[in-house]
């Protein structure tokens, strides 16, 4: 048995955040994007703290990086832990747990003020907004049905329930096929249906290549999720000769990549059409005082060394706008 | 085989401290064939050697019937959690609690403990009006990240009210239970063997399900 013991308990409640402090910035995600906001913005001399629903975001669900330098090969887990440990070094209040609401501007029109779903309120001059994104879905027929009954979005916790069941993998970028990857090992077979070309890394193509029960179906799109009490089967189109066929499945893990997470701000900031908030080079958004930084914005390429950039980015214009405040 | 490194021994070590009370893990294993039942029991060994606010009481689902019996064990390996008064709390892991599951064991043996984080008061209100027997299941793999929030989110309700028991079940070791219940995606909640979510959803779902229930 193979088994991470990581532990995630690192002195919880220890710095609390005080809802009567006016704090220089507040950070708001405790992912990549947050926690190097944090770093950055701490180092500078601020009062800061950070309200997250949880410490490592989406990346605590992939199960190796391999593109984060300095890291040859390290568990996405992992490499926030020590993102964590880094930032908690420096003694900074972190709200784990609820989720916020809503993020105003005061009376003063200056002073922001970010409600938490209890309607707890904290105040900062300024804030950066690090929410990320979520799983993006299918949206095709059977696709809601199923979730939870084959229809899966997190491959590491729940491929072991398919052992020796053949599963298909719906995507084609990198996280489908480091998805498939691990998939193979305990699945019986393995199908990546995508509706192009293949995104991912040539590095994960290889890899995936040699692995023999793995088949690839490109230019295919899923059309119809069957089954009965679940998951047993998929409809789909091959693109090119405009053939409908079936495979069946026992499991249809989603890995199309991501969406935005920011309704809590979209009637504050300015979101562009795919949902993204839209900040200018240095992060800033529409309104004085407020950035953004990561998969919530309109970066492109959402990688979590970009993200973590995107952070330090937003730190540093934060602290240009205190100091001319 | 040690499943503890110097390290996370080091870090339970620490967080033990925080214990108010001492707490007694009832370990229920079989004669016979049971895969992970000498792998429960050394993990469990390993993490009570850490700290003397933690005993493990070991118990054999056949031969000590009546206790099974009052405490609910119908599955080995099964670990029940005893109070400071060696009272049964409603609190069990069905199956190893390793993993990611350590999570979930360490932060239930401090809320037994007394030292977890009160619920909020409207929480509180909303929990204390279940009247009748209401029992959780939360579905579970090891190598889950979400999963051990719903345990002991789960673990808590029935902490703060004797109408209600829950238990982690490792799904893949007893997979005939995952199958009856349709698990394919953890964690997967079962309140009363009938109402079910998927998800580390918030506290307040967990109270609509059972409301519902």
């Amino acid at each position: 048995m193979s088994l991470d013991f990581s532990i995630n308990f690192a002195g919880k409640e220890k710095n609390k955040l005080d809802s009567n402090t006016l704090y220089d910035i507040l950070i708001i995600g405790g992912g990549p994007a947050g926690l190097n906001a944090a770093l950055y913005s701490k180092r500078k001399g601020h009062n800061i703290g950070i309200i997250t629903k949880n410490v490592g975001g989406q990346v605590i669900d992939t199960s190796v990086v391999e593109n984060y330098l300095g890291y040859s090969s390290i568990s996405g887990e992992n490499l926030m832990k020590q993102f964590e440990s880094h930032v908690k070094e420096l003694d900074l209040p972190i709200l784990e747990g609820p989720s916020v609401k809503r993020l105003r501007l005061a009376d003063d029109s200056q002073t922001k003020e970010i409600v938490l779903d209890d309607d707890s309120v904290y105040k900062a001059k300024s804030v950066i907004i690090a929410t990320g994104s979520k799983p993006k879905k299918l949206g095709v027929p059977g696709e809601d049905q199923f979730a939870g009954n084959g229809v899966a979005y997190c491959a590491i916790c729940d491929g072991p329930l398919f052992t020796g069941l053949d599963v298909v993998v719906a995507g084609g970028g990198n996280s489908a096929i480091e998805a498939a990857i691990d998939l193979a090992k305990i699945a019986n077979t393995v199908t990546v249906v995508h509706r192009s070309q293949l995104r991912a890394d040539k590095i994960l193509v290889d890899r995936i290549n040699q692995l023999d029960n793995v088949e690839i179906k490109l230019n295919t799109q899923i059309l119809k999720v069957l089954g009965d009490k679940s998951v047993n089967s998929i409809n789909v189109l091959d693109k090119s000769t405009n053939e409908e066929y079936t495979i069946e499945t026992r499991g249809v893990f989603v890995e199309i990549g991501y969406l935005p997470t920011n309704e809590p701000f979209k009637n504050t900031v300015k979101l562009n059409d795919k949902e993204e908030i839209i900040v200018d080079k240095y992060g800033e958004t529409n309104v004085k005082g407020i950035f953004a930084a990561g998969d919530t914005t309109d970066t492109p390429y959402k990688q979590i060394i970009i993200s973590a950039a995107d952070g330090a980015k937003c730190a540093l214009s934060a602290n240009e706008y205190l100091n001319i405040l | 085989m040690s499943f503890l490194n110097d390290e996370v021994k080091g870090q339970l070590k620490g967080i033990f401290e925080k214990m108010n009370n001492e707490v007694t893990l009832a370990l229920f294993t079989k004669e016979g064939p049971c895969e992970t039942c000498p792998e429960t029991q050394s993990y469990l060994e390993e993490v009570v050697s850490t700290t003397d606010k933690l005993s493990l009481k070991l118990y054999d689902l056949n031969t000590d019937k009546e206790l099974a019996e009052k405490y609910e064990v119908s599955h080995v390996p099964s670990i029940v959690v005893l109070d400071k008064d060696k009272e049964y709390r409603g609190i069990k892991f069905v199956g190893i609690p390793a993993g990611h599951e350590i999570n979930s064991l360490v932060n239930t043996l401090l809320s037994v403990s007394g030292s977890g984080s009160p619920l909020s008061k409207e929480l509180e209100e909303r929990v204390a009006k279940v009247d009748k027997p209401v029992n959780i299941k939360v579905f579970v793999t090891l190598s889950c990240p979400h999963c051990p929030g719903a345990v002991e989110k789960a673990h808590l309700l029935a902490l703060e009210n004797p109408n209600i028991s829950a238990e982690m079940v490792e799904a893949q070791t007893f997979a005939a239970l995952s199958d009856q219940f349709n698990v394919s995606s953890v964690p997967k909640i079962v309140i009363n063997d009938e109402f079910e979510f998927v998800g580390n959803q918030p506290l307040e779902v967990f109270m609509d399900t059972i409301e519902k229930a």
